[in-house]
């Protein structure tokens, strides 16, 4: 029982990372960009979704997502494109953007941890042979695998992911054969910051949302990344995994050593295949 | 009174960082016909394409596809203009199947004096594509990758094709094909600038021959002149 519920425990906060880290890793493998404000684009996502559900829980989800990917596509225009190429000016810059966020969210929504209530139809259980689940982290579940096929869809089978894996290959070719390189940037951030909104959003009931969600989340994101490779897709979903098993059930066996077990997979998985368990050879 | 010409290079001048690569290049490529510039290794050909081509920030000069200027554009619009470019190493979308790397440059409704190009008309053109379409471009031998690149570059329905050093590296076989798609291309209405070590390749090819050195012009002329005079070329192209 205590290893069914943990397992499940483990793998709703896996789909909460996995949200959280796939645009991460997106942004990072097109765009070359470690955007550190990410996490707090995840907790922005949370307090605009505690604000909303007077709407419902679905449109609050929903206002979260589209405001984080407006807010995304903004970020992109107007800071991240000026320091293209420059790592530690990006570095500072998304370092920067995310301590204004979270300053902007304390003034907003004050210090207090935020409670979200989950979804009427997703309160109760499920009883699965004999268990019983709480719905709401199966729907997590269900949600972050639905997220996975479509992401996946639209990377792999369609026309504009064809062109965003292009211009992972060969940006200045992909430019010389007529892709708008810049705009598919700005779709890929919003679409990155959207998940992250979202993943916020529908964290919120579990986790609540209070200031430094942001910064708890940000390293876990790192961890997924670098365990699954940049950019991509199947590592980003199988990391998040990983981590969550491992730091939900770090907390509940050695709560001190949580942060310790949680970063020795990381150093075993870059000393074997330093790409990462997913990555490819970066050129 | 002969048509404007298909691309025209006037003072044309191109950096790499701090280094001064072309200088005050000019150069012009009549309608439909093929243009070969040749030069000894380091001359400058691929700079020059690459400035055509929009890659080079640095770059001066005046360089126009038709009537339209074209020197201060970015890559994809110039791309748009009708320039497309082959580049020297082919340059594929490795992880990309051979279908995608067509697809992504597709160009379905190009402005009049572009035509566009189908899949279907591709894998007409090199049927060897077809049977690969569903491998990863990375995984083609060189002279199938070769026809990727040329497939991809009439996708994105150009004018002008700009061609670095297609036979680099390929069976003699393979060249003899080559050659006999840029003649295809040519009938076509295509105009084409074909960059060459290769000198009797290109000189069966071209119907002008201009060449560089250390990035400037030193020769130019008709392709049939050259072939009566091999010996000035190949001095100029330092080889004895
Ligand atoms: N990316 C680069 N950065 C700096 N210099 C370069 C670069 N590419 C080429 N060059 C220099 O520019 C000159 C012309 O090179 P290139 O145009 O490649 O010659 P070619 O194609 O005729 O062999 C050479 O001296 C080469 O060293
Ligand atoms: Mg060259």
């Amino acid at each position: 029982m205590f290893w069914i519920n943990g397992l499940l425990n483990s793998l709703a906060f896996g789909a909460i990372l996995f949200l959280l880290a796939v645009g991460f890793s997106l942004i990072f493998g097109l765009m070359r960009v470690a955007n550190l404000a990410h996490g707090a684009i995840f907790m922005l996502g949370g307090y605009i979704a505690t604000s909303m559900i007077g709407f419902g829980f679905l449109a609050a989800v929903l206002a979260a997502a589209l405001a984080c990917a407006a807010f995304g596509g903004l970020v992109e225009r107007s800071l991240i494109r000026r320091l293209a190429g420059r790592e530690l000016a990006q570095v500072l810059g998304t370092l920067g953007l995310a301590f204004i966020i979270a300053d902007q969210c304390l003034l907003v929504w004050s210090g207090d941890p935020i409670a979200q209530p989950a979804p009427a139809l997703l309160r109760g259980t499920v009883e699965v042979a004999g268990v019983v689940f709480p719905a709401y982290r199966l729907a997590l579940i269900a949600i972050a695998a639905i997220a996975l096929a479509a992401i996946w869809l639209l990377v792999e089978r369609t026309t504009l992911g064809a062109r965003i894996r292009a211009a992972v290959d060969d940006r200045e070719m992909a430019r010389a054969m007529g892709i708008p390189v810049s705009r598919l940037f700005t779709t890929v951030f919003c679409l990155g910051a959207g998940l992250a909104g979202m993943g916020g959003a529908l964290a919120a009931p579990v986790m609540s949302v209070y200031p430094g969600l942001d910064a708890e989340m940000l390293p876990l994101a790192l961890l997924v990344v670098i365990l699954g490779g940049i950019g991509s897709l199947s590592g980003a979903f199988v990391g998040s995994l990983l981590i969550g098993l491992i730091y939900t059930f770090g907390q509940m066996l050695l709560p001190d050593l949580a942060y310790v077990i949680l970063f020795l997979p990381m150093v075993v998985v870059l000393a074997a295949r330093p790409q990462g368990l997913f990555g490819r050879h970066m050129a | 009174m002969p048509s404007e010409p298909a691309l025209s290079l006037s003072g044309v001048n191109a950096f790499y960082g701090d280094s001064h690569i072309l200088h005050d290049i000019c150069l012009e490529l009549p309608q439909g016909e093929i243009l070969a510039l040749l030069g000894r290794n380091g001359a400058g050909k691929t700079t020059c394409m690459n400035a055509i081509a929009g890659l080079l920030p640095r770059r001066s000069g005046r360089i126009a596809v038709g009537r339209q200027d074209i020197s201060a554009l970015s890559p994809e619009a110039i791309c748009r203009a009708g320039v497309a470019l082959v580049p020297q190493g082919r340059r594929m979308f490795r992880s990309l199947s051979v279908e995608e790397n067509l697809t992504v440059a597709r160009r379905a409704a190009p402005p009049a004096g572009q035509r566009p190009w189908t899949i279907a008309q591709i894998y007409d053109l090199f049927p060897r594509l077809q049977e690969r379409r569903a491998n990863l471009a990375g995984q083609l031998s060189g002279g199938e990758q070769q026809m990727l690149a040329i497939g991809r570059a009439l996708m994105t329905a150009p004018r002008v094709l700009l061609m670095d050093e297609p036979t680099e590296g390929l069976a003699p076989q393979i060249v003899a094909e080559v050659g006999a798609i840029v003649r295809n291309l040519r009938a076509a209405g295509l105009s084409v600038i074909l960059v060459e070590q290769h000198m009797a390749f290109a000189l069966g090819l071209a119907d002008q021959v201009v060449v560089i050195n250390t990035g400037r012009v030193v020769e130019r002329g008709a392709a049939s002149a050259l072939r009566a005079d091999m010996s000035r070329l190949e001095e100029q192209l330092g080889i004895h």
